[in-house]
This record gives C-alpha cells, sequence and structure tokens, in this order.
C-alpha cells in the first residue's frame, strides 16, 4: 500500500456516500483502499481487465456476469461511488443505519433479488426468457452437461416458475419461486465492524 | 577556482579513505567495528519514540488503524455442497430435469462479491500495510502530529537522501567492481583447492560489502543446516537482494537468464572464478535442457549448492506462492531457506510493474535499513511414493511456518497472467454434480 491519496478526505461527497448505503467510514476507508489496490493504471476507475484480474473471480462460472453488474447502462469504467453502491446490496438488511428513507435502501430484501434477478435477465426487458436461462445455465455448467440435459433443466425451472404461462420468468414470478428463501442471510457479506 | 577544486578533491580524498577503512575492511575480513551496531540501536529508539507518540495523539482514530491487520470482511464457511443444499431444501427434488434453482446464482454471486472485497492473492502484489508509521512516506502519507515528530521526519530525510545515500551507492559501486575484478583474476589460477577457496573469499567479501551497502543487518538462525555442496538451496523471493542476503554467509551457484549489459559483463565475471548456471533465453524454454543441466552440477560433489527461488516472481513476503515442482525433480537433497524481512525498517519487497530496478534499488538505499531473518530448515528428500508436486507443497509449507508467512496455493505468475481456465471448470464441474450428478451415471 502507500499509496498517496487513499485518505478518506480525498472520496469526493463520502458523507453523502455513507448515508445512502449504510456503511461505516472506517468501510468506506478500507473499500477505497481496495478500490486503489485493483486499480492497475491508477486513473481513479476500473475497468473489466482490473475485475478479472482476481483469481478467485475469474473462476467464479458466474464471474462475468457479476463484473458486468457493476457496469451499467454502456459504461466502461466503474468510479468509486458506483463501486460501492453495487457492494452496499450485500450489507445485511437489519445494520441499514441510512437516514435517508425517501428511497429504499441498497440492501433491502427487495433491492437483493432484483440484483440476482439482473443476473440472469441481461437485455433488461423484466423477464427471463428461455433463452436468457440457456445462456446462465451454460455459463454455469460449462461443458460438463449435454445439450439435452440443458434443455431439460430449462425447462423443468420455466415450468415451476412460470405461473402466467408467457414461457419466461417476470419478476413477481421470481420473487414468488423464491419466497421461501432466506434472500438476506444469502446474499449478504459479514462485514466486520 | 582551483582552491575549491582541490579542496573538493581533498574531500572526496578523506571520504574514500574513511569507507575503505572503516567499512570496507571490517567487511572484507568478516569483523565488524560496531558503527552500524549503534545506528540501528539508535534508529530503534527513533522509530519506537515515533510511534508512541503517534499513537499518543492518535488514540481515537486507533479504531481505524487497527482493522488493517485484520480482514475488511468474514467470508462464508460453506462449501458449494453445503450452501447449495440449504437452497434446495425448500422443495423436493424433481424427478427429471436436473436439481437446479433460480436461487443458485445467490451462492456464486456472494462468493464473487466476497472476493472483489478481499481475496488472497491480489493483496500479496503490492507491499505490505504498516500498522503505525516508521517515517517514510513511501510506507504511509505523510500525519503531522507534533512539531517535533516533523522535526525528526525532516532530519530523517536529509539523513537518509544526503549522508546514507551517497555512501550506499559509493559502497555498492565499489562491491559490484571488486566483484567483477577479483573473480576475473581469481579465473586465472589452474583448478585447484586455492582457487576454490580464493573464489569463495572472494564472492563473499564482495556481497559482504554490498550488504553494508544497503545497511542490512541480518541475523542467520540455525547455521548447522547450512546448504552443502552437491544440493539444491530453496527459498521465498522477496527481491533480487535476496541473493545478497544469503551469499553473505555462504557460497552460493546461481541459476538464471544471460543478460546483456552490466549484468552480463557480471555474470560472465562470476562463472570464472567458479561454475554457475546461466542459460540462454531459447534454452529456458527447453525443460529437459535446463533438468539436465540442473542434474550435472549437482552431481559434482565439487560445485557448489545451487541457489533456486521457485516461486518464479517476488512476492510481497507476507506469504509464500506456490513453487514450481521443477527444482523438485532432480533427485537432489534440498535445503529450505525462509528469508523475512522486518517492514519497520523499510519495505524490501519489488514490485517490478511498478518500479523498475534502478529506483527499486535507489529506494533501497534511501530507506532507513534492511532487517531480515534467515532460517536454516534441515534437509529434506524426496520421500518414497511423493510425486515433485507434492515434494514442492511440503517444502513451501515448512518455509512458510518457518517464516511466519501465509502459505498459499495460487501460482505467483497470476501477478502477470490470468487464472487458468481449468480453475473455472472445476468449479463448474463441482457444480453440475450437484444439479445433474444422478442423471449422467443413470444415462450411462
Amino acid at each position: 500500500m502507500g499509496s498517496n491519496k487513499s485518505t478518506i478526505q480525498y472520496i469526493p461527497d463520502v458523507k453523502e456516500l455513507i448515508e445512502e448505503t449504510g456503511f461505516s467510514a472506517a468501510h468506506i476507508q478500507r473499500l477505497f483502499e481496495r478500490f486503489d489496490l485493483l486499480d492497475r493504471d491508477q486513473m481513479g476507475t476500473l475497468r473489466v481487465e482490473d475485475f478479472e484480474a482476481i483469481p478467485e473471480l475469474a473462476m467464479n462460472p458466474i464471474g462475468d456476469r457479476i463484473i458486468g453488474a457493476f457496469f451499467s447502462s454502456g459504461k466502461e469504467t466503474v468510479d468509486f461511488p458506483t463501486f460501492v453502491r453495487v457492494l452496499a446490496h450485500f450489507q445485511p438488511t437489519d445494520s441499514n443505519r441510512t437516514k435517508n428513507s425517501s428511497q429504499e435502501p441498497y440492501n433491502s430484501p427487495n433491492r437483493k433479488l432484483q440484483f440476482a434477478f439482473q443476473l440472469y435477465d441481461q437485455d433488461r426487458d423484466g423477464k427471463i426468457s428461455r433463452a436468457e436461462l440457456l445462456q446462465v445455465l451454460q455459463e454455469m455448467l460449462g461443458m460438463q452437461v449435454t445439450d439435452e440435459q440443458l434443455q431439460s433443466i430449462a425447462e423443468r425451472a420455466i415450468q415451476e416458475a412460470d405461473l402466467d404461462g408467457d414461457d419466461a420468468i417476470s419478476f413477481d414470478e421470481f420473487k414468488k419461486s423464491l419466497e421461501k428463501v432466506d434472500i438476506d442471510q444469502k446474499m449478504r457479506i459479514g462485514f466486520l465492524s | 577556482m582551483e582552491d575549491l577544486w582541490a579542496v573538493v578533491l581533498f574531500g572526496l580524498k578523506i571520504w574514500l579513505f574513511l569507507i575503505i577503512s572503516l567499512i570496507m575492511v571490517p567487511a572484507m575480513f568478516g569483523f565488524s567495528l560496531g558503527i552500524s551496531e549503534t545506528y540501528m540501536t539508535l534508529l530503534v529508539r527513533t522509530l519506537e519514540w515515533a510511534t508512541l507518540n503517534i499513537q499518543k495523539a492518535k488514540a481515537d482514530e486507533q479504531t481505524l488503524k487497527t482493522s488493517v491487520t485484520n480482514g475488511l470482511i468474514q467470508r462464508g464457511a460453506g462449501s458449494m455442497e453445503k450452501e447449495l443444499g440449504e437452497l434446495r431444501r425448500s422443495r423436493p427434488k424433481p424427478p427429471v430435469g436436473g436439481d437446479f434453482t433460480l436461487s443458485d446464482c445467490f451462492y456464486f454471486s456472494r462468493k464473487g462479491i466476497e472476493s472483489i472485497v478481499e481475496d488472497e492473492v491480489t493483496q500479496r502484489f503490492s507491499s505490505e500495510e504498516l500498522v503505525s508509521w516508521n517515517l517514510l512516506t513511501r510506507t504511509n502519507d505523510f500525519q503531522f502530529i507534533s512539531l517535533k515528530l516533523t522535526l525528526v521526519y525532516g532530519l530523517g530525510i536529509f539523513v537518509r537522501y544526503c549522508i546514507l545515500a551517497p555512501l550506499r551507492i559509493t559502497l555498492a559501486i565499489i562491491g559490484l567492481t571488486w566483484l567483477v575484478i577479483g573473480t576475473s583474476a581469481v579465473g586465472f589460477l589452474p583448478n585447484s583447492s586455492i582457487k576454490y577457496w580464493l573464489s569463495e573469499w572472494v564472492h563473499v567479501m564482495c556481497y559482504r560489502i554490498c550488504a553494508r551497502g544497503l545497511s542490512a543487518a541480518i541475523r542467520y538462525h540455525n547455521r548447522e543446516n547450512k546448504p552443502k555442496k552437491g544440493g539444491i538451496c530453496v527459498a521465498n523471493h522477496t527481491s533480487p537482494i535476496d541473493i545478497v542476503i544469503l551469499c553473505n554467509d555462504g557460497c552460493y551457484a546461481m541459476v538464471g537468464q544471460v543478460h546483456g549489459g552490466l549484468m552480463g559483463i557480471v555474470q560472465r565475471a562470476m562463472v570464472r572464478s567458479c561454475p554457475h548456471v546461466w542459460f540462454e533465453r531459447a534454452e529456458m524454454k527447453d525443460r529437459h535442457l535446463v533438468t539436465k543441466r540442473l542434474k550435472d552440477h549437482v552431481s559434482d560433489k565439487t560445485k557448489l549448492p545451487i541457489l533456486i527461488f521457485p516461486e518464479g516472481t517476488c512476492v510481497n513476503n507476507t506469504s509464500v506462492m506456490m513453487f514450481k515442482k521443477g527444482s523438485f525433480e532432480i533427485g537432489a537433497t534440498i535445503y529450505p531457506v525462509a528469508i523475512k524481512y522486518d517492514p519497520k525498517f523499510g519495505d524490501a519487497f519489488w514490485n517490478s510493474s511498478k518500479y523498475s530496478m534502478v529506483s527499486y534499488l535507489l529506494r533501497m538505499m534511501t530507506s532507513w535499513a534492511l532487517v531480515c531473518n534467515v532460517w536454516y530448515l534441515p534437509a529434506m528428500h524426496q520421500q518414497e511414493g511423493e510425486d515433485a508436486v507434492q515434494f514442492a507443497n511440503r517444502v513451501k509449507s515448512a518455509i512458510a511456518h518457518q517464516g511466519g508467512l501465509v502459505d498459499l496455493q495460487w501460482d505467483g505468475g497470476l501477478k502477470r497472467a490470468r487464472v487458468k481456465e481449468t480453475f473455472r471448470e472445476q468449479q463448474q464441474k463441482k457444480y453440475s454434480s450437484m444439479v445433474v450428478g444422478d442423471e449422467s451415471s443413470n444415462s450411462d
């Protein structure tokens, strides 16, 4: 470490970020140091290659989709506030310290579900089509299964979840099929205080 | 003007005379005048005083800093099987169509995000963080605590850049020049025991001068385990200075690629007095050739032990990364050595993507000092039924354990290269056995 400018005073709009995301000042400081470490060309933003350089992420079957979650609407770089906002989705729900009650906090169960839904729904049309499901299954299973098996897995998954018979899974259907799962517990990271 | 020149020349003569008598001669003959010891004690006291001062002034902000040594997050401890199994508990297993749920992505996305926030590997390729400041701005940003501390810091800059650095650079130049001249001179002698003895003496002497040139304070432990002829010495790699550190206490045969320029001159000179193993660039790719030459060297019991750094790259001295199995396939006795630098006095890690060799050496010469511990571990042999990879891992664990370093399975080559596709395939395999595992065994 020891790079200059890795102290909290150099982060713009820190107070707003703390209020918005519920991270403590200490967390923001640590995340900024991490951001700085990952930022290989030291331009103050992260690119796709910076994420891909993390070995554990590169070997994750849906690693590319997770990276994609940081790069919204065609942007090619991620700045620090965006970085922190995405990570805020993985705060435990009960740790909500935000005073800003007009906006739904990032770590609400609904927002967490939206994050997961968007991992599947890459074209952002609000539905997981059969093609999209097949694609994600392909990524998660690779060469380990035959095309036939992929088709039958996708078929069953859609049958189970699709309630209005349009051969796609909408966000509400997605939510319904996962109502028995403890979203908060599964989609959280244990930030040490 | 002439008077000025005369004064300058006179000053230079005195300067050189002082250096030679006070530093070089003791270094050549291996005894110490106690100057460096005094410097080190003074330095330690100053740094302790500085730390106390900083701690007193920042008592309330201490919580921010203590978390530096701990992790930021607590990683989920469950295995893939356990976690995905929990996700499936809410419904019975379907008879056909695989055991897939939409919530499976929760597990993978969580693991992915965890690795973005904190992972074991990328942090090893940058310098170690220090909890308290050691009065070098390269380690932590300058913090204004008190006037006294700022004065000490300013004095430190003056001492380091204006007094120590020129001294060290002079010593380094002398050391290297003497190495080239001395080894070439010894090379003219016919092969005899006198030649070997002289060659060793010249090598050690020059490395000692270089070590003084870095203000290195080295502590050797367990010297009874020192590497012997006909073996291979294996150590963790933090910087090129590791070679100077190890060669201060014994003579080794080096392995490496032939370079051009200054390095090449040094290499050619060294090989005249005693055999080292230098490879041409093209030869390095041929693994059989490399193995054969190493084997030949090792089987000749009069030749010096070979020094190899199996990690293949410099790591930041908080962990030991994967050892490449090449040196463990030769069947020779392995002498493991653990090297641990004390980061308080200066960061020894060479971040080759950030600094060139020259700027790295200059940074070394303007640090306080180089303090390190070297442990010689008992010799190890490849056991029955153990393959080279397992043997390499065993040696790596021993070194990590002794040096207090983290033992990692990751390849140091990840500093520059991407992780191999096979790792992702392994993850896919594991997952697919949970989703379709039973089906594939039935369909055969």
